[in-house]
């Protein structure tokens, strides 16, 4: 019987055919290179000249005004949009800009839009299952088992996000708040290594916008967060650093304090809220 | 809580497959036994006739429950899976028209009735290798099988999804009929393929053969449920509700949609293929009737009455359904599709989950009381 298991085990036979993917190299501390980059669409300049950088285990906010380039650079970072010049690093080994959609998301980089999608019918449960980093063929999907070290995984997550209790409920009845937690949840299951959460709080309640903070958080250190975000509350709750882009490229760049006494930064941009 | 590693297996520890197979089996037998045992005027009897009818209801659940793998957990609404079933059919049919031999009309010991009709001189290349029961038998999963592999490959890859995958179905199982109802194609044209005399050395006029039949469609009916539930019980089948319900999503999680919606679909196809198979001599004809879109349509029309995606539903459609049309076809033959309908019309609106969503709603009454944990911390 043993015998037979190991052969039906398809997961573990042939070793050479797992996939190793070559460590991200952080040795020399960022993990995500933006240079010189540049973008226009028919013309329009979306993102001018635009440098930045991202230290591995960072929480880094990025805001600006509407059309700021915010979503674009965001998308570059993916591989959805490909810049017209520039270059894009992912720790020093890793050159982003030849790399395609489903590879960048397997090295590590994990991204959450801003309408939260999470599959309804199931539990909170299996969405963190089916988000889980594994084989994801057909037939090893097929013939998957539940591993202690999986569910221990999935626990873990669930603890993070905060959504223990509801670990059998069905997501479909989760409240908007905790979609987006499950979302992130999902994200942090495939063990990214940076993650791109755009707008996280939008719709949020005042006390969910506070966990979804503290969620924020704590997951910087283990993993490098970049929030896009255009609530400035939210941001002064959460930010160590924040990036303040205008026209396509960085206006300011430092502490909230500073950046908020930046005469350029509240010229076109806090000025307008306040 | 002992669990098996085998995904096939794990459906045996599961209450609902437990309870599914056990009133199977206990209808299988029973009848059986009180075909063989009861004295032809006793009112318990069972006879040959109602057998191979119970049969060819089987047939049906099996196919019934082929649609609802698709339809009910991947979300793709085949109104062609009478094309699987049809194609199964034929399969079988060929092997049983090779095994007349000589004692047709015209005695030709090769040739089928039909192309002796037709002045063939020989048999059509596709006509070859039926004569072999395991050949034939690999035929009755391949053929439909590969239909629905390439048609499957094509379409999934091209992201046709919704109402117009639907209508490519129909359109696939109308073409079909076509095809088989002209003469040329070899496959016996409108009259399709009949007389058949035996299968596996058996008669297949005595009840003996009828009840062997019957067992048979009772045992693949249990081998294909499980195989349906083994599938969706595993990460595939969360999979496939995925793909149902956010497909982009589940793209972007890492999953290739349309190679899970292949394998998915390939698998509903050879359950109706064998559904056919064994409908063939039960019924002892196959014509390109099956193939018309509206049995197709009919089929879903069990699978939404019995309930959607929870299988057992599809088994209980089907049986009621083709059981009220037995009834009412034989008391007033008009009426049939005007009380299919209203009954359709009925259970969309009352019942919206089926006869299942029923079975369902009583045993959740009580789970469904207490509020949601912590969703007061977000009120």
């Amino acid at each position: 019987m043993s015998i037979f298991q190991e052969l039906a085990d398809r997961e573990h036979v042939f070793e050479f055919l797992t996939q190793v993917q070559s460590p991200v190299d952080v040795r020399h501390g960022p993990i995500l290179y933006l240079e010189d980059v540049n973008v226009s669409f028919d013309g329009f300049k979306a993102i001018n000249n635009l440098n930045l950088t991202i230290d591995d285990g960072e929480l880094r906010c990025i805001i600006g005004p509407n059309g700021a380039g915010k979503t674009t650079m965001m998308d570059i970072i993916t591989g959805k949009t490909r810049p017209d010049t520039g270059s894009v690093w992912f720790g020093s080994r890793h050159n982003l800009l030849t790399m395609n959609e489903p590879d960048i998301a397997s090295l590590g980089i994990g991204r959450k839009f801003q309408k939260p999608t999470v599959f309804e019918a199931l539990t909170v449960f299996e969405n963190l299952e089916l988000a889980m980093a594994a084989d994801k063929r057909v037939f090893p999907t097929l013939t998957a088992i539940m591993k202690p070290e999986y569910r221990d995984r999935i626990d873990e997550v669930l603890e993070m996000i905060g959504l223990k209790e509801l670990r059998d409920r069905l997501a479909g009845i989760l409240s908007h708040g905790q979609k987006q937690w499950l979302e992130i949840g999902m994200l942090l299951m495939q063990k990214p290594r940076l993650l791109l959460v755009d707008e996280p709080v939008a719709g949020m309640t005042e006390q969910e916008m506070e966990r979804t903070a503290e969620l924020l958080t704590s997951l910087a250190g283990k993993q490098s967060v970049v929030v896009v975000e255009h609530d400035m509350g939210f941001v002064r709750s959460i930010a160590r650093k924040v990036t303040v882009l205008h026209q396509g490229s960085v206006l300011a760049e430092g502490t909230m304090d500073q950046v908020s006494k930046d005469p350029e930064v509240i010229k076109v941009y806090l000025g307008e809220e306040a | 809580m002992a669990t098996t590693n085998s995904w096939l297996l794990r459906p045996f520890q599961e209450r609902s497959t437990q309870v599914f197979l056990g009133v199977l089996f206990t209808a299988v037998i029973v009848v059986s036994l009180l075909h063989l045992f009861m004295p032809q005027d006793s009112a318990l009897h069972v006879s040959a006739y109602t057998v191979t009818l119970l049969g060819k209801y089987l047939c049906y659940a099996l196919l019934a429950v082929a649609v609802d793998l698709v339809w009910g957990y991947l979300g793709i609404l085949s109104l062609g899976h009478g094309a699987f079933f049809g194609l199964g059919g034929y399969a079988m049919g060929m092997y049983l028209m090779r095994q007349i031999g000589d004692r047709g009309t015209y005695g030709d010991p090769v040739l089928p009735d039909f192309m002796v009709f037709l002045n063939w001189d020989e048999l059509p290349w596709y006509w070859h290798g039926f004569d072999m029961a395991w050949f034939a038998f690999i035929m009755v999963l391949l053929a439909p099988g590969l239909l629905a592999l390439v048609f499957g490959f094509l379409a999934f890859r091209s992201r046709v999804t919704g109402v117009y995958l639907s209508i490519i179905t129909q359109a696939l199982t109308f073409a079909l009929m076509l095809a088989f109802f002209r003469n040329e194609m070899g496959f016996g044209g409108n009259n399709g393929l009949t007389d058949f005399r035996d299968i596996l050395g058996f008669n297949l006029r005595t009840d003996a053969t009828r009840l062997g039949l019957f067992i048979a469609t009772g045992i693949a009916l249990a081998i294909g449920y499980v195989i349906c539930r083994a599938i969706v019980n595993s990460k595939l089948g969360r999979v496939s509700i995925a793909c149902r319900d956010a497909e982009a999503r589940t793209r972007f999680l890492g999953y290739r949609v349309e190679r899970v919606q292949l394998f998915v679909f390939v698998v509903s196809a050879m359950l109706a293929g064998v559904a056919g198979a064994l409908y063939v001599p039960q019924v002892g004809i196959i014509n390109p009737s099956e193939f018309s879109p509206l049995f197709s349509i009919e089929i879903v029309v069990w699978v939404a009455l019995g309930g959607r995606a929870t299988l057992y539903g599809a088994v209980i459609g089907a049986i009621l359904v083709n059981y009220a049309k037995t009834v009412f076809t034989g008391i007033m033959p008009d009426a049939w599709l005007f009380a299919l309908g209203g009954l359709f019309v009925l259970v969309t609106v009352f019942l919206p989950r089926g006869i299942a969503g029923l079975l369902q709603k009583r045993r959740k009454t009580k789970t469904d009381d207490d509020t949601p944990a912590g969703q007061e911390a977000t009120a």
